[in-house]
């Protein structure tokens, strides 16, 4: 099983854009990945609706800190609906795929957006678009679920 | 760039006197050594030749010396081998939780075929205890085994004491000695065991290849079946260059032993205290004195292990980690589990294993380059580094 990262994925691993907090941002995203034990913090600043500014903060290996700054640069400009659109894998193809067994860090991204942009309504009062799964947490990468231990 | 490598644990380069010693085995004297000719007969001579050497360094028969591909097969022949060979005798088998795959997938692979196994715990230094050895012991036990020293942490166990308890209740002990042969003295008589595995890639030998001991009247089923090769238990066309290099190799390492582990342990106790020195919140893992002397483990906090070995290699430095996002099966390290250290400290593990030829200045250089890549890392989490558990 290959576990090389792109050159991409390498170049935002050594040189991750976007990486610290937002003081005052208008949403916080805070996703722990249960499969492996890593941590995403995603801050979002909002004006009419669009995302105009990202950062993060991540406990992950270097595909989570990649994907972090990836999804970072992918929302800025984006308006909340067609962040939301961003999925994880439109994220790892951004970066020219990941090996199959760090898809689910990828997931981490995704989650992190979503509870960022679910935040923002919540500050508001306002009701959510976001649906975020009870079993969200727990979704796994394709490919992966072969690798799960054999046990 | 400047290139450190510190994963000697993992594998090492072969060494030039080996590959010197290997190279006509592969195009001048090429037979196989069960043929009649010259050619076969040389052969033999040199799988001989390389027997003996083994089994003098170990404090053993040459009769008791079998060649394996390495010390996956080694310890798959010895526990496997003796599990299908004394089944009537009894079903229950001894190891402990900080194995290496190669004996706890066994294990495991055994525990599906209808055997029961103890995994025994180790303290917080990653020590098993003889005790509980003895409180495992049942009269359906046939085999214990564990390892001379960890692969993870560099913590040698207690073998001899295990072996002395193992030899007066007549159970067969086996140890995985793939970390230490050529690293410590092994002397199979002293350490009281009837099986031992090794394997030539970890101490300046060739890859795929290694060896079983297994004391005369030991009693196994091989695994792989064909010809008369190594007395019946492991058929298949001796891998000459491979065995001659190994066996070369050993003798290297043992001619060495006290100068080079020497300088291993000062370049990892200076390389300890310079992280110690310039980095906070770090935890070491293994043993303080009863260790590996090339061995050194660390956790940093709030910082994940894959990313810092990535990091490192950006610097030219070669190392390895037991964090959870590293391992393939995305569960943190066994071994750090096992000795009880918290799930996200283990996450931020790091393994540097230091060889014959690492110098101080590559240390120097590698205690200038961890400090600002642990504080990148630190800088981009957002956890704080807790007090408590370090
Ligand atoms: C303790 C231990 N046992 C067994 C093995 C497996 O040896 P080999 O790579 O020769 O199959 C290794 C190394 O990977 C090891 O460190
Ligand atoms: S986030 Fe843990 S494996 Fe990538």
């Amino acid at each position: 099983m290959s576990m090389k990262y792109s050159t991409k994925v390498m170049e935002h691993f050594a040189n991750p854009h976007n990486v610290g907090q937002i003081k005052d941002a208008d949403g916080i995203g805070y996703v722990g990945n249960p499969v492996c034990g890593d941590i995403m913090e995603l801050y979002i600043k909002v004006k009419d609706d669009v995302i105009t500014d990202a950062k993060f903060k991540t406990f992950g290996c270097g595909a989570a800190i990649a994907t972090s700054s990836m999804v970072t640069d992918m929302v800025k400009g984006k308006s909340l609906e067609e962040a939301l659109k961003i999925s994880n894998k439109a994220v790892a193809e951004a970066l020219d795929g990941l090996p199959p067994m760090k898809m689910h860090c990828s997931v981490l991204a995704e989650q992190a957006l979503h509870s960022a942009i679910d935040d923002y309504f919540k500050r508001r009062g306002l009701p959510s678009p976001v649906k975020i799964k009870p079993d969200a947490h727990l979704h796994m990468g394709e490919g992966e679920k072969a690798h799960v231990k054999e046990e | 760039m400047r290139t450190v490598y510190l994963d000697h644990s993992a594998t090492t380069p072969v060494h030039p006197d080996v590959v010197e010693a290997m190279l006509p085995f592969f195009t001048e004297e090429y037979g196989n050594a069960s043929s009649i000719h010259r050619f076969g007969r040389n052969a033999r001579v040199a799988v001989d030749e390389a027997r003996e050497k083994v089994a003098r360094l170990l404090n053993a028969q040459d009769q008791e010396i079998y060649f394996t591909s390495g010390g996956t097969e080694g310890d798959n022949l010895a526990i496997k081998g003796v599990a299908w060979a004394l089944r009537d005798k009894g079903d229950h088998i001894i190891t402990s939780q900080i194995e290496h795959e190669a004996v706890l997938n066994t294990c495991r692979y055994l525990e599906r075929n209808g055997f029961e196994v103890n995994y025994l715990p180790v303290d917080q230094y990653g020590m098993v205890d003889p005790t509980d050895v003895r409180k495992a012991i049942t009269d359906k036990t046939i085999l214990i085994s564990v390892m001379h020293a960890n692969n993870e942490v560099g913590t040698i166990q207690p073998i001899a004491e295990i072996g002395a308890m193992a030899r007066q209740r007549e159970i067969l002990f086996h140890t995985d000695a793939v970390q230490t042969v050529g690293k410590l003295p092994v002397d199979v008589k002293a350490l009281s065991v009837d099986l031992l595995s090794m394997s030539g890639h970890k101490f300046y030998g060739p890859k795929g290849v290694g060896a079983l001991y297994m004391r005369k009247g030991a009693k196994i089923q091989p695994l792989a079946h064909g010809g008369h090769h190594e007395n019946w238990k492991r058929a298949g066309t001796e891998n000459i260059p491979g065995i001659v290099g190994m066996a070369k190799a050993m003798e290297i390492c043992y001619q060495e032993l006290d100068i080079v582990s020497k300088k291993e342990s000062q370049l990892r106790d200076a390389l300890q205290k310079g992280i110690q020195e310039t980095i906070a919140d770090v935890r070491f893992n293994g043993h303080p004195t009863q260790r590996l002397p090339g061995s050194l483990s660390a956790c940093f906090q709030a910082l994940e292990g894959e990313a810092l070995i990535l990091s490192l290699d950006l610097k030219g430095v070669a190392a390895s980690t037991g964090s959870a996002c590293s391992s393939g099966s995305l569960e943190p390290s066994h071994v750090l589990k096992a000795m009880g250290v918290p799930i996200e400290i283990a996450h931020g593990s790091a393994r540097l294993t230091l060889g014959r030829s690492n110098t101080q200045e590559e240390i120097d250089y590698v205690l200038e380059v961890l400090p600002q890549i642990v504080d990148r890392l630190r800088s981009m989490s957002p956890l704080r580094p807790s007090k408590e558990v370090c």
